[in-house]
């Protein structure tokens, strides 16, 4: 296993899980404690908490599309004080490092967020996901560098736990999103967030099917988009990158490193296989016994 | 109801190798070597997909598994109920003896038993069948009489009632059995002995027709219910059911089956 430092964690391996892509507490229901002997991923990124409990999108939710899946999931979750009081406790026998991902939508509501998982020692790490609009100003966060940097200047200051920015691919320049989150205090950047998508009723053609009609695009579908900005923010920022998007085995996940990142997520994939990172961070490892420095 | 059981998987997939693969009318029963699995409960499921070939079919589909209540297991062996009606199920259809059978599970929770003296009804329609053919070798191997109520669309697919014992059918066309719904042999039953459970799958019009029906006489039921699951094990949110109460359940792992009582309705997705 290569061990690897992003932030100042020492992680085992550089395969993490994608925000909202496997819910460790559900797993350990259907898997029990196999799941805690044999987690798939070095560390574990919660899906996306906010501070007023939230019951998710209507159903459909979720849509196959050639290599890849459109989810219109609405960020369910048990708000940040159903969070603190009843997952956290479970989270923290995971046993690797906990990095939460939270939501506001405002600078405010962030900050709130941001102050009360400072407090706790279980969370290693916080992730912003950025990708929805400001209601304050109705610019979306994370599609804007101005916008991003003046909500990261207020949330900043509010925590000294690593802050990594997910960035959303659905903005004009990415790599000049990242750099604002970088001026603006961000210890990481992590990339891809879906793609914008719409999915067809497939019987009724002028109908949505999805219940929100719009979701984000996922799986290998979106590997080489996600390549591309992996590539075009490394080249911009200094800060560690978290590199996902489609990734599927250890030549994924090289490909990825190769951009620039020094993480590697995976999401859908583990849809496919639950153990689905523990085969990739395997095929990464003998991919680097095989051809050390050159990843060919 | 008792406490729902749930038999914990194996983490992660696994390859089984197809044994078998026969017709039964218009369905497939596709059988696989399953000698370090554990046994699933009636109603559990499992994420099918082939190990080779899953893609590029229709529409350069499949990608994600596709989810299968067990139709019957064994020690070394499960077996499902399929019917080709998509990409994904065209390509386990095709499935034969020696090829490889991508499998996570088993997921979800098991039927609960019946309280109460009431005695057990099962209902099924179509592919909904495959659960309940083993939850009946289990409720006759205790002894409890569990008759079975199903429907088919015709004669075509009526064959499906021979995975259960004494079945009583009902077809949409009335080419084989009662010309109607189950609803209607259900509604007979249930006029003959209210004291009883409904187990029910099927597709979402009849699971409906039996929620509503139970509702009006007070007959509790089970109901197995599908959704579209990208993965099984609560990781996408995507399976939800809308509660009576608000909120959502994700089916893969607060079901399939879910109390009539919980749903105003059953969706109709």
């Amino acid at each position: 296993m290569t061990a690897v430092d992003f932030c100042g964690l020492r992680l085992a391996h550089p395969i993490v899980n994608g925000s909202g892509t496997f819910d460790a507490i559900a797993a350990r229901r259907a898997f029990g404690d196999a799941l805690l002997e044999h987690f798939p991923f070095a560390a574990f990124v919660s899906k996306t908490i906010t501070l007023a409990p939230r019951d998710g999108n209507p159903p459909p939710r979720l849509y196959e599309t050639p290599a890849g899946l459109i989810n219109s999931i609405g960020l369910p979750n048990k708000g940040l004080r159903g969070y603190l009081e009843h997952d956290l406790p479970e989270l923290a026998f995971l046993p690797v490092p906990l990095i939460t991902n939270v939501m506001g939508s405002t600078a405010a509501e962030l900050c709130t967020l941001v102050e009360a998982l400072d407090e706790r020692d279980e969370v290693d790490a916080l992730e912003l996901n950025v990708s929805c609009p400001n209601v304050s100003t109705g610019l979306d966060i994370g599609a804007d560098p101005a916008e991003l940097a003046a909500v990261l200047g207020e949330v900043r200051p509010r925590t000294t736990k690593p802050l990594v920015v997910k960035l959303t691919p659905n903005t004009a320049d990415v790599a000049a999103v990242a750099q604002a989150a970088q001026e603006a205090g961000a210890d990481a950047v992590s990339l891809i967030n879906t793609l914008r998508a719409y999915a067809p009723h497939p019987r009724r053609v002028g109908a949505a099917w999805l219940g929100n009609a719009t979701g984000g695009l996922s799986g290998p579908a979106i590997r080489a988009v996600a390549l591309a900005q992996v590539r075009a923010v490394s080249a911009r920022v200094a800060i560690p990158v978290v590199g996902m998007g489609g990734v599927q085995s250890g030549l994924h996940a090289a490909h990825m490193l190769d951009a620039g990142a020094t993480l590697v997520g995976v999401g859908t994939e583990s849809f496919r296989d639950p153990a689905a990172g523990t085969r990739i961070s395997r095929e990464l490892d003998d991919l680097f016994a095989k051809s050390g420095d050159n990843l060919g | 109801m008792s406490a729902q059981p749930r038999t914990q998987a194996p983490f992660g997939r696994r390859t089984l190798t197809v044994a078998e693969r026969r017709a039964v009318g218009a369905y497939v029963v596709l059988a696989a070597e399953d000698p370090d699995g554990p046994l699933p409960r009636a109603v559990q499921f499992y994420m099918l997909s082939a190990a080779r070939r899953w893609g590029g079919g229709a529409d350069e589909r499949p990608f994600l598994p596709r989810a299968f209540s067990v139709l019957r297991a064994s020690d070394d062996r499960l077996e499902f109920m399929l019917e080709a009606v998509g990409p994904g199920t065209e390509r386990l259809c095709e499935l034969e003896p020696g090829d490889g059978l991508d499998v996570t599970g088993p997921l979800g929770l098991g039927f609960p038993d019946p309280t109460d003296d009431r005695r057990a009804l099962l209902c099924g329609g179509g592919v909904g069948t495959a659960p309940l053919a083993i939850w009946q070798d289990e409720l006759l191997a205790r002894g409890e009489p569990a008759p079975a109520l199903l429907g088919f669309r015709d004669a075509e697919h009526a064959p499906g009632a021979a995975l259960l014992h004494n079945a009583r059918v009902a077809t949409d066309d009335g080419s084989h059995g009662h010309h109607g719904l189950v609803t209607d042999l259900l509604a007979d039953e249930l006029d003959s002995g209210p004291a009883a459970v409904v187990y029910a799958c099927g597709p979402p019009p009849m699971l409906e027709a039996v929620r509503a029906l139970c509702a009006e006489r007070a007959v509790p039921c089970q109901l197995a219910l599908e959704a579209g699951m990208a993965c099984g094990f609560g990781a996408c949110f995507g399976c939800v059911v809308a509660l009576r109460a608000g909120g959502y359940l994700r089916l893969c792992v607060d079901g399939p089956v879910l109390d009539g009582a919980l749903l105003a309705e059953v969706p109709a997705h």
